[in-house]
């Protein structure tokens, strides 16, 4: 009893202060406002509930799916309930098709996915069911950078093209004392020791993203489509980001794709991409210039994005996943529900919700496409 | 030996027919017949779960199996959402009894051994704790054996594996094509399944071994046996049937296993014996792989081949049940 009180004082406490400083931070209407979230200007003794922000609902909100964007909403829903201590926001990381057949059955009121509805699949048809009399929308949210890892001593910074990816991943090129390696980095002392590829054993968007920009920028060199299952013959597998870092961190002359995070978490090298336009490195940044290079394809709100794998805008870092926030516009979700998907991707979408995906291992949404998203969320009723 | 066994009978006989004064006897209590209702109840709940989750898995499997466009049990590859659907459960039947032969293997001699040291030649104030902690054992969850495989075994085993495939290369179970890392192989997986099994056999192995006649033992001694001709003519024919379905009991959790397999294998959809390479899928690691991003044909898909891994082992339970109502037969003739 006496830790329950002690607990709950300094929750109070401590939900007043960041309060106040999300509330500094936080203006949806104005995405020039200061973004900083732990700069409290105020620090008049103001009380938690009349500073309560704009964007701040009261129940609790249901969400589950995609693992990929796990780190992410942890933090953010961290930081929404610390801002509005009224609300409960639940994520299960459950996967994206889960996470689609929650929202689908109504047991969840948002859905999170690393690819949107699929309306071959009669994903998006039973979605605009589901959300009768409103409908669907796909909101990206959250773009994720896929590092090409690998573990050679002595050669940092390995340079690739989709070409020699492709022909790595498919068994092509076997050592990596190979002429189309060593072309692409001259100065780098490469080994004659053959190259164990690793791929994801558990089906993963990570998968599914990094074979579709093998087969859309490697021009016929990749032949195995993209999928969420790895289809290419040979190489070894791993579960899970954490079991592909382990495998490369521990076995010299691998190589294989994770998610940025985890290659930065365990000191991985990373290799540098270059799709035509010289070789980049991997930084928020540059992946959000590739995003940037998207085209929306949703019809009406929806904001299905079409990445642009093949880009070849100058220091855009062209391999990502974008997972999207699957939810309803214009009706369908019970009011009280509504209003916390409407405050709490209203807060997910903010300044300070974006800058946190940085220090986390993702990348911020570009200005423009952001924008719209927040248009969108608007219409959450 | 034969006049020494008759306490055992003796006692099943008196279990035996004690049932029928519940039913048939004049006075029959309240309280026994509440319980007679409550334990029926209770097996008769069993039953019917197994029934229903039978039903429930075929019910799922049918549309999958029909929507396969190959043979659903000779096809190795697992790719029931894409198009044209192509799964089938070769490899993964192949994969999870060959992972489940290895832990037996490796695991039923050890626990054999332990159960005997403990039942036999432990001294009383060594045997009680090495039981608890070889019972404890058992209590630690999977995903910390498969983290502990991972992160722990794998790395340790490759020396012992190099030297295998160096040396004993020319036997198929341990040719390695070129390239090998030794590290997420089939022999690994066994390794660690064995561990896992290890405390169930020996815990009930030994309790087999602790329930010898104290007269076999003695008569085998009075002929001037040695410790280890008893245990060979008192100890070991009389546990044959505990050890056979200790081994099954093993054998059950093995080929259930998921989340460490799932974490030590590196798994693909391939039929091979070389236990040394990366490879190998089995029915529950391929489950809780596959299941995140499986649509509802992939969901089903999956459903279906755990409809298989039920029969398998509903095949195996049935086999060792064989097996023990022979060998005790066999153990009252020959005795």
């Amino acid at each position: 009893m006496k830790l329950q009180r002690f607990a709950r004082l300094s929750a109070v406490a401590l939900v007043g202060v960041l309060a106040l400083a999300a509330c500094g931070s936080n203006n949806n209407t104005s995405p020039s406002s200061s973004s900083s979230a732990s700069s409290s200007g105020s620090g008049a003794a103001v009380s938690a509930s009349s500073a309560a922000p704009a964007f701040c609902a009261s129940g609790t909100l249901n969400g589950s799916g995609s693992t990929a964007q796990a780190n992410a909403m942890t933090q953010w829903i961290k930081d929404y309930q610390t801002a509005c201590p009224d609300a409960t926001v639940n994520y299960g990381q459950v996967g994206s098709g889960q996470g689609i057949k929650d929202f689908l059955a109504k047991t969840t009121s948002f859905g999170g996915s690393d690819s949107a509805l699929s309306p071959t699949k009669g994903e998006t048809s039973a979605a605009n069911g589901r959300c009768a009399p409103g409908t669907a929308v796909d909101l990206p949210m959250v773009p994720g950078p896929i590092a090409v890892v690998y573990n050679v001593p002595g050669a940092d910074n390995l340079v690739f093209t989709p070409a020699v990816l492709a022909g790595i991943f498919s068994g092509k090129i076997a050592k990596w004392n190979d002429p189309a390696i060593t072309a692409l980095n001259p100065s780098a002392k490469l080994p004659a020791q053959a190259i164990t590829t690793f791929h994801r054993s558990d089906a993963s968007g990570t998968s599914d993203n990094f074979t579709e920009y093998l087969a859309a920028a490697a021009g016929g060199a990749w032949s195995y489509g993209h999928d969420k299952q790895w289809k290419a013959p040979g190489g070894q597998g791993a579960k899970g980001s954490a079991g592909v870092a382990q495998a490369i961190k521990s076995t010299q002359f691998t190589i294989s794709y994770d998610e940025y995070s985890y290659a930065r978490d365990n000191q991985l090298q990373m290799g540098q991409v270059d799709n035509g336009a010289g070789p980049v490195t991997l930084t928020p940044d540059a992946v959000a210039k590739a995003v940037a290079a998207a085209k929306i394809v949703g019809t009406g709100d929806d904001l299905t994005l079409s990445l642009d794998y093949a880009t070849k805008a100058p220091g855009a870092y062209p391999i990502l996943l974008v997972t999207y926030e699957i939810t309803c516009v214009n009706g369908g979700l019970p009011a009280d529900q509504a209003a916390l998907v409407k405050g709490f991707l209203s807060y997910v979408v903010s300044d300070a919700g974006q800058q946190k995906l940085v220090a986390l291992g993702y990348a911020p949404l570009p200005t423009e496409i952001r924008s719209k998203v927040q248009a969108v969320i608007a219409k959450v009723s | 030996m034969s006049d020494e066994q008759p306490p055992i009978e003796e006692v099943l006989a008196t279990l035996a027919p004690a049932p029928a004064p519940l039913s048939t006897g004049r006075s029959v209590r309240p309280g026994d017949r509440i319980f007679a209702v409550l334990s029926g109840g209770a097996s008769l709940t069993l039953l019917l779960i197994i029934a229903l989750i039978a039903a429930f898995l075929l019910y799922r499997s049918i549309p999958a199996v029909r929507a396969d466009t190959t043979n659903f049990l000779t096809t190795s590859a697992w790719f029931p959402d894409s198009t044209p659907s192509t799964f089938g459960i070769a490899a993964l039947a192949w994969g999870t009894l060959l992972s489940s032969l290895i832990a037996l293997v490796l695991a039923v001699p050890v626990a054999v051994g332990t159960a005997l040291f403990i039942a036999h030649f432990a001294p009383r104030r060594l045997a009680q704790p090495l039981a608890y902690l070889v019972d404890l054992l058992a209590a630690v969850p999977s995903v910390i054996y498969g983290l502990w495989g991972l992160f722990f075994l794998v790395p340790q085993m490759v020396g012992l594996q190099t030297w295998l495939a160096d040396h004993l290369g020319w036997f198929p179970l341990f040719s390695v094509g070129s390239g090998s890392t030794f590290k997420q192989t089939m022999l690994n997986a066994g390794v660690v399944l064995a561990v896992m099994i290890l405390p169930i056999i020996s815990a009930v192995t030994r309790e087999v071994f602790l329930q010898v006649p104290r007269d076999h033992v003695e008569a085998a001694q009075a002929l001037g046996a040695t410790r280890w001709e008893v245990i060979r003519l008192a100890v070991l024919p009389f546990g044959r049937p505990g050890i056979i379905s200790a081994s099954m009991l093993g054998l059950g959790r093995a080929l259930g296993e998921t989340v460490a397999i799932a974490l030590v294998l590196s798994t693909n959809y391939v039929i091979s014996w070389k236990i040394l390479e990366p490879g190998g899928n089995t029915f529950a690691a391929n489950i809780a792989l596959q299941y995140g991003y499986a649509a509802d044909l992939g969901t089903n898909a999956l459903i279906a081949s755990g409809l298989v891994l039920f029969v398998i082992t509903l095949v195996v339970n049935i086999v060792a049940r064989g097996v023990i109502a022979r060998r005790r037969e066999f153990a009252g003739a020959a005795g």
